[in-house]
């Protein structure tokens, strides 16, 4: 069945010449000079301020990349990448001491993606973003109250953290919230402990990189048996040219806790590709939960496939604990190539992960995402939701691991993929790796439009619905869920995608 | 060339180029394909396709070409494929690789029916061969190389337009005692509307670890009828290669079915290309392994052209320390609207040891198709052993029955009544010897 008329459009009001963040903010920053040597780790460890041991693990890192390959296997084409013609550190000169001495050109870049950095404003719901082009979520704001409701923000900008908001709130209820750069000074004793103990120094290539010269990003530490009182979130944002931005996330969820945070991702238009290549590690302790959604809109190149942001990222949960609970949810629109599998490590027994999933690939998009789930401990369950959305000429891959480990009893796994093609010039493909080594593990991995046809459709049909009409609404039900995964505060492009519907879908 | 054994294929090659059947083009062929395994040497589990079958590693040496069977050898070769006896198929037999002329029915030979060895028509050069020879087996496969390098004799059938071929073919391939190794390639051109069943079945004794490297090319014309069974039945410690390559016409009927028991190492892989419009395809397979055998399954199912319909189910059963694989690729090219393809793939475990890897990949080009996948691992259902043990069947028995239903589903795709029956049997001397096995 080809995608109705409906979803066409939806796609097309996301498609890469509609691009809303393009604009580039006239700031003036301070760089490290370009390429990548030793001088350049020292630098920007040197910029940070670090004490000896991280500038060692860094130089480790280095050392180890240069002895690396970049990874080939994935679906996805793109031309050497000069690793010497990128600068590696970019920063606004006025480096703020607070909140209020922000330059405001920064602020007015937040305020126009809408992105609320003043905490005051952010409290009365008064923020709303400059470009207006969001109509149904200014509806959809005024009837929950007009509010972002209370989302604590960590904006990264170019290689820094500008802003950090809500830190004493947050403070009180003993979670920690701070750029990673602030973290090492103030409680080194937990980042050593817990950085690189997910994504290892020399896990690959762009992860390697990455430890050898991530400049910022966020670090979470939620105390035992806490809730975190509000959604965090980081927001990451390049300006500069020719530069890659190499942020590094970690958050910890000690024994009991919960946290819920949010990233999302802009970046100006230009015509050169530009590198992104982050690091998310989460640790979830005994009885742990931590949600972690992304919303990833990078400049995803023009209509003839220039410019762009490559996005090759390493993401990954580990259940360290038992009865710990990961989940990730992204809604990828962005970036020129997506190179992207955020997995869960199901160490602890009765450990849970989940993987909820919509990637949308127009123009010459390259995505090649998915997760994998590693079954470690006994009775572990996991479950995948990936719908891919492909159109233009873009291909859009999932590619998704599941694995038991012999001691695994009892290990779990339900995965659902689909996707839909929009035209016949792109491609949409399923690479799923099911691997069961023991004989108490029940996996399963299917398509929707099996699981979803004949009940349901009979059912809607006998109330008088079209086929095409039952079957966008069971479909458009099914799309939701994973919609519903993200917290209402950040969900201005899922609410533009919220009316997609699937039909037409090929496992 | 690392390893040992790609060395010692390195010199078998060199030692044989000149007496292999064929010259001038085919011998250009030989020294060509050569060339592609000489590159990429033995494939590993860096190598994508072959990520859970490292031949490298499981591959320690390469066996000596065979020399051609003794008098001994035809004599043992003569029950061979007891099991498959009833079908009254007309029987072409390989022992140790080579067409044995005086153990096969090649009396009384239908109209429109052809049948010969490959190594005379190689070396008659023969023009329909070499019209059809390599034309299907991709030449980028390290395994379909080595078998093009090196292959010596084979089948060469050809069934005239509209013909109905009412006889079965089975080829027949049995090995000696010989730790040696059989290089075969066949090839069938079946030609517009005609119809044929092809058996293939590999034997061999259960101490020597024989190696076998076995291809065919199958042309099935527009309108072709072609059902297709190969049964691999290998000695406990042999090697088993194999590849099936084949191009569909269109709106031809095809079914394959793939039953592998036998065997240490067992590869089968199966190219398919859907070339004319609104064919049907059944491609089934069961796999039934035990002990520490390893059983791979690779699929690549390539639509062309629109509204072709294809349905892929591949079970796999495994006890002890067994490793089954199955990688299956739908491929929807861009014109190949309207395509129906579904794959499943189910893995049964029976011992906590076994594993079972899945990869059942969609690669889609085309708007408007219906595809799809599934795929499940697991162990047998407790409930339904419970439920047929609260009626009298004992535990042993009730696992069996399960069993059998699991790849029931699979077998009764199989159109021919009789070579149903005899996979049935076959399915259930597996499941008897597993019940003698101390608990």
């Amino acid at each position: 069945m080809p995608a109705v008329q409906e979803t066409v459009d939806q796609v097309r009001r996301i498609d890469v010449d509609q691009y809303k963040y393009g604009f580039v903010t006239p700031i003036d920053s301070e760089k490290a000079p370009k390429g990548l040597s030793e001088e350049t780790v020292r630098f920007i460890s040197a910029k940070k301020n670090e004490p000896e041991w991280m500038l060692n693990w860094r130089l480790d890192a280095y050392r180890r990349w240069l002895t690396m390959r970049e990874p080939k296997w994935a679906k996805v084409e793109y031309g050497p990448i000069d690793y010497q013609d990128i600068y590696y550190y970019a920063a606004p000169k006025r480096a703020p001491a607070s909140l209020d001495e922000i330059d405001p050109e920064i602020l007015r870049t937040y305020e126009k993606l809408g992105i609320p950095l003043r905490e005051r404003e952010a409290l009365l719901g008064i923020q709303k973003p400059a470009d207006g082009d969001a109509e149904g979520m200014d509806e959809e704001r005024a009837e929950n109250g007009g509010g972002y409701g209370r989302v604590a923000v960590d904006a990264v900008f170019d290689s820094v953290s500008v802003a950090t908001t809500f830190k004493t709130e947050l403070a009180k209820a003993g979670v920690l919230f701070m750029p990673i750069s602030e973290a090492i000074q103030q409680h080194p004793q937990l980042v050593k402990k817990y950085l690189g103990s997910v994504v290892p120094i020399s896990d690959n290539f762009f992860a390697t990189l990455n430890s050898a010269v991530f400049s910022d990003g966020s670090f979470v530490y939620v105390p035992p048996g806490v809730r975190c009182p509000m959604e965090l979130s980081t927001y990451f944002r390049i300006n500069e040219r020719n530069t890659g931005q190499f942020e590094r996330t970690l958050i910890i969820a000690d024994k009991g806790s919960y946290v819920s945070y949010l990233e999302g991702c802009t970046a100006p238009v230009r015509d050169e590709n530009q590198l992104h290549a982050a690091v998310v590690e989460l640790i979830a302790l005994d009885d742990a939960e931590i949600k972690y959604s992304t919303i990833q809109n990078w400049y995803p190149g023009d209509a003839q496939g220039r410019g762009g942001v490559y996005n090759f990222v390493t993401k990954r949960g580990d259940c360290r604990g038992k009865n710990a609970k990961i989940s990730w949810t992204q809604l990828e629109t962005g970036s020129a190539i997506t190179w992207k599998y955020p997995s869960c490590i199901l160490r602890g027994d009765n450990s849970r992960g989940e993987f909820y999933s919509i990637a949308i690939s127009n123009g010459h998009q390259q995505v090649d995402s998915g997760t994998k789930m590693l079954h470690l401990g006994k009775n572990t369950t996991s479950r995948i939701i990936s719908k891919g959305i492909a159109a233009g000429h873009s291909n859009n891959t999932y590619r998704g691991l599941v694995t038991a480990h012999r001691r695994a009893t009892g290990a779990r796994n339900f995965t659902n993929c689909d996707s839909l093609l929009i035209g016949d010039k792109c491609g949409a493909h399923t690479v799923p790796y099911i691997e069961a080594k023991n004989s108490s593990t029940v996996f399963e991995h299917e398509a929707t439009t099996s699981k979803i046809s004949e009940d349901m459709l009979f059912y809607c049909m006998q109330r008088g619905l079209s086929e095409e009409e039952a079957v966008a609404l069971v479909v458009n039900g099914f799309v939701k869920d994973v919609l519903q995964q993200l917290p209402m505060e950040f969900a201005v492009e899922a609410q533009k995608l919220i009316s997609i519907s699937l039909e037409g879908s090929v496992g | 060339m690392k390893t040992a054994a790609e060395a010692a294929l390195a010199q078998t090659f060199s030692q044989a180029r000149d007496r292999l059947p064929g010259s001038g083009a085919i011998a250009a062929q030989r020294e060509a394909a050569f060339d592609v395994f000489a590159k990429a040497g033995l494939p590993h589990r860096r190598v994508e396709e072959w990520k859970y079958t490292d031949l490298r590693a499981l591959m320690r040496e390469a066996k000596p070409l065979a020399a051609p069977p003794d008098a001994a050898a035809k004599a043992r070769a003569k029950t061979a494929a007891a099991m498959l006896g009833d079908l009254e198929a007309r029987r072409l037999v390989f022992v140790d690789g080579v067409f044995v002329p005086e153990l096969s029915d090649i009396a009384k030979i239908e109209a429109g029916l052809r049948v010969g060895s490959l190594a005379d028509a190689l070396c008659a050069g023969d023009s329909a061969l070499t019209a059809h020879l390599g034309k299907l087996a991709p030449t980028g496969d390290v395994a379909v190389a080595l078998n093009t390098a090196l292959m010596g004799d084979g089948a060469v059938i050809y069934a005239a337009p509209g013909a109905t071929i009412e006889r079965p073919l089975h080829l027949v391939f049995v090995s000696s005692e010989k730790p040696v190794a059989t290089f075969t390639r066949s090839v069938m051109v079946v030609e517009p509307g005609a119809r044929v069943m092809l058996i293939e079945s590999y034997e061999g004794p259960a101490g020597s670890d024989y190696q076998v490297n076995a291809a065919i090319e199958l042309f099935v014309g527009d309108g072709a009828h072609v059902d297709y069974v190969k049964t691999i039945g290998e000695g406990a410690e042999a090697m088993h290669v194999s590849t099936l390559a084949a191009a569909i016409g269109a709106k031809a009927r095809f079914n394959s079915f793939t039953f592998t028991a036998g065997g240490a190492v067992v590869r089968n892989q199966l190219y398919l290309r859907f070339d004319g419009e609104d064919t049907v395809a059944g491609i089934r397979g069961a796999t039934l392994v035990r002990g520490r055998q390893h059983a791979d399954t690779t699929l690549m199912a390539t639509h062309i052209a629109r509204g072709c319909q294809s349905r892929e189910m591949f079970k796999a059963v495994l006890d002890d320390e067994a490793h089954s694989v199955f990688q299956g690729r739908i491929v929807v090219r861009q014109g190949a609207q309207k395509t129906d393809a579904k794959m499943m793939t189910q893995a049964l475990l029976l011992s906590e040891r076994a594993e079972a890897d899945n990869k059942p990949e969609l690669e889609i080009f085309a708007d408007d198709v219906q595809c799809g996948h599934g795929a499940t691992a697991g162990a047998l259902d407790d409930e339904l052993k419970f439920y047929l043990m609260a009626r009298g069947i004992p535990a042993a028995e009730a696992e069996s029955l399960l069993i059998q239903a699991f790849l029931g589903e699979a077998i009764e795709g199989i159109e021919d009544a009789g070579l149903r029956e005899a996979l049935i049997e076959s399915v259930a001397a597996w499941l008897k010897a597993r019940g003698q096995k101390p608990v």
